[in-house]
C-alpha cells in the first residue's frame, strides 16, 4: 500500500522553479534513492515532504491523508524524520541531550529513565555506543551525521528521508553504513535517500527516481534507471554507468 | 613549497594531531587519505592558519616561516583552503563570492582570467551568477567554495573532500578539471574519499590515523599496497 504520494508538486523561488510538476508514490517498506544533478531539485523536494518548505502547488499525501498543509512539526509527528546534508546538530548540547530533544518532542514523549535507556540503544543502533555524554561539538562530521541519524529515528519514523548521509565516508566506513541503512529496511521504515554514491544507490534501493530540472526524468528499478541513457548523460556521465 | 613538522593540535583536552609533518613539493599535487576523525581536516586547518598548533611545530612556505601568522594572510601568501562545509559567504551572490576570492592584492590583475577559468569549469556557475548563493543546491554551493579559492590564484590549493555532494557526472569533470589545474604549476594538497580518483591525479601521498601520519608514498606505491586496497579502495579483505 502507498505510505507516501506526491501530486504535480511544484515549488517557485522567485522566478525558479526548483521542483516542477513531481509525482510519485512510494510503497510501504521500500527504500528509494532519489537522485539527479546538482540542483535539479532533490533536496527541495525533501523540504517539502517534511514541510521545512511549503509547496507552491500540488499535494503530498502520508497513509492517504494529505500533509502539505501541515507544518514541519506536525508532519514529525506523523512519522516523517529526516536528516539534512549539512548536519543540524545541537552543538553546545551533548549527544544524549541532543537525541533526548527528538524522544521529548514525540507525541508520547519518553523523558528520565525511560529516555535513557532509549538513547543508550539508539546510540548504540548508530555506531555510537556511550558516546551520549560527549558534547557534540566534539564529534567528527561523521559521528555527528550518525548522532543526527539516531535524534531523526528517535522519532519512530514510518518515513525515513535523508539528504546525502552517506556522503564524505571511506570504503571501509561506507560498508558500515550501508550495513545500518539495511538494518534500518529490515526493521519495516520505508527510507527515501538522496544519495550521490553509486555503490551505496545499488546496495540498497530496489528502485530509483532521478530527477533533472525540477522534474522527473526517470522512475523503475534500479538497474534499469541506472542503465538508462537520458540519466547517464544528465547525471552519471560515462565514467559511472 | 610548504613544510611542516611536528605539529601537535589539541582541542580541549583531545589531541587531534600527534607530532605531524609534511612537505609539498612546487607543482605536486599530493593526496592526505585516513578514516574519519583521523586528522585530515585538522591537518588543513594548520596549513591554512585557521588553527595554531602547540608550541614546537613548524610551518614554511617558499623558505618563509608562516607560522602563527593570522590565516588571512595565507591567499596572499598564494596559499587557498577549500574548507570543509563549503564556507561560501550565502547572503552574497555567486559573482560577489568568486569576487571575494580575488581580494588578495596579487590576484586582483587577474581576476577576469581566473573567473573565465572557474566558469569554464563549472558552467552551472556561469547560468547563476546573480544568484544568491544560500538558495543553491548543496552540490552549488560546493562549486562556488571551489571557484572562489580558485579565483586568489593560489600557488598551493588545499582542498577538503572536493567532491562531497557533487553528482558523478560533475565529479568526473572535476578530477579532470584538477589535473588540468595541477599542469598549469599549481601545487594542490587534497583530501578525499574518493581515494582512486585523487590516486589517479597524485604523484604523492600521505596515510593517516588517529591523528598521526602512519604511511608515506608515491601514488603508484600507494595504489598498488594491500593494506590501502582494504582500507581506502573498496578491495575485498
Amino acid at each position: 500500500m502507498s505510505l507516501l504520494t506526491l501530486s504535480n508538486v511544484t515549488k517557485r523561488f522567485g522566478g525558479l522553479t526548483a521542483v516542477n510538476d513531481l509525482s510519485f508514490t512510494l510503497t510501504a517498506g521500500e527504500t528509494v534513492g532519489l537522485l539527479g544533478p546538482n540542483g535539479s531539485g532533490k533536496t527541495t523536494a525533501l523540504n517539502m515532504i517534511s514541510g521545512y518548505l511549503p509547496v507552491t502547488s500540488g499535494t503530498i499525501a502520508l497513509d492517504g491523508t494529505t500533509i502539505s498543509t501541515l507544518g514541519p512539526e506536525r508532519i514529525t509527528h506523523r512519522g516523517v524524520a529526516r536528516t539534512f546534508q549539512l548536519v543540524r546538530a545541537l552543538p553546545s548540547l551533548t549527544v544524549g541531550e541532543n537525541v533526548l530533544a527528538a524522544l521529548a518532542f514525540r507525541k508520547d514523549p519518553l523523558w528520565g529513565k525511560d529516555a535513557e535507556a532509549r538513547i543508550e540503544t539508539l546510540l548504540a543502533n548508530v555506531g555510537l555506543p556511550g558516546r551520549q555524554h560527549e558534547e557534540a561539538s566534539n564529534l567528527t562530521y561523521i559521528d555527528l551525521k550518525r548522532m543526527e541519524l539516531a535524534r531523526a529515528l528517535a522519532t519512530e519514523p514510518k518515513l525515513l528521508l535523508l539528504d546525502e548521509w552517506l556522503a564524505g565516508l571511506n570504503p571501509t566506513e561506507l560498508r558500515a553504513g550501508i550495513d545500518l541503512i539495511t538494518r534500518l529496511r529490515q526493521s519495516g521504515i520505508t527510507i527515501l535517500l538522496v544519495e550521490h554514491v553509486m555503490d551505496a544507490v545499488r546496495a540498497l534501493c530496489t528502485r530509483c527516481i532521478v530527477m533533472n530540472t525540477g522534474s522527473r526524468l526517470a522512475d523503475g528499478p534500479t538497474a534499469d534507471v541506472l542503465a538508462d541513457k537520458a540519466v547517464i548523460r544528465a547525471y552519471l556521465g560515462d565514467d559511472n554507468a | 613549497m610548504l613544510e611542516l613538522t611536528n605539529a601537535a593540535l589539541r582541542y580541549g583536552k583531545h589531541l587531534a594531531l600527534h607530532g605531524v609533518g609534511i612537505s609539498i613539493a612546487p607543482n605536486e599535487t599530493v593526496v592526505v587519505l585516513g578514516a574519519n576523525g583521523a586528522g585530515k581536516s585538522s591537518l588543513l586547518k594548520v596549513l591554512g592558519g585557521l588553527v595554531r598548533p602547540e608550541p614546537g611545530a613548524a610551518l614554511t612556505f617558499e623558505g618563509a616561516k608562516i607560522l602563527g601568522r593570522p590565516a588571512h594572510d595565507f591567499p596572499e601568501l598564494g596559499i587557498a583552503l577549500v574548507p570543509e562545509g563549503r564556507g561560501i559567504f550565502g547572503d552574497l551572490t555567486v559573482a560577489e563570492n568568486l569576487q571575494l576570492g580575488a581580494h588578495p592584492p596579487h590576484a586582483r590583475p587577474h581576476e577576469k582570467r581566473q573567473r573565465d577559468l572557474v566558469l569554464d569549469l563549472f558552467p552551472r556557475l556561469a547560468e547563476r551568477q546573480g544568484q544568491t548563493a544560500r538558495t543553491m543546491s548543496g552540490g552549488e554551493q560546493q562549486m562556488v567554495a571551489i571557484g572562489r579559492a580558485l579565483m586568489s590564484c593560489p600557488k598551493l590549493l588545499m582542498l577538503d573532500e572536493p567532491s562531497l555532494g557533487l553528482a558523478p557526472i560533475v565529479t568526473s569533470e572535476l578530477f579532470t578539471a584538477l589535473g588540468r589545474i595541477s599542469s598549469t604549476g599549481i601545487a594542490m594538497l587534497v583530501v578525499e574519499q574518493n581515494v582512486k580518483a585523487s590516486l589517479a591525479i597524485a604523484q604523492r601521498g600521505y596515510l593517516m590515523e588517529a591523528g598521526r601520519i602512519t604511511g608515506a608514498g608515491t601514488a603508484e606505491n600507494l595504489r598498488a599496497d594491500p593494506a590501502v586496497q582494504r582500507a581506502f579502495l573498496g578491495a575485498v579483505a
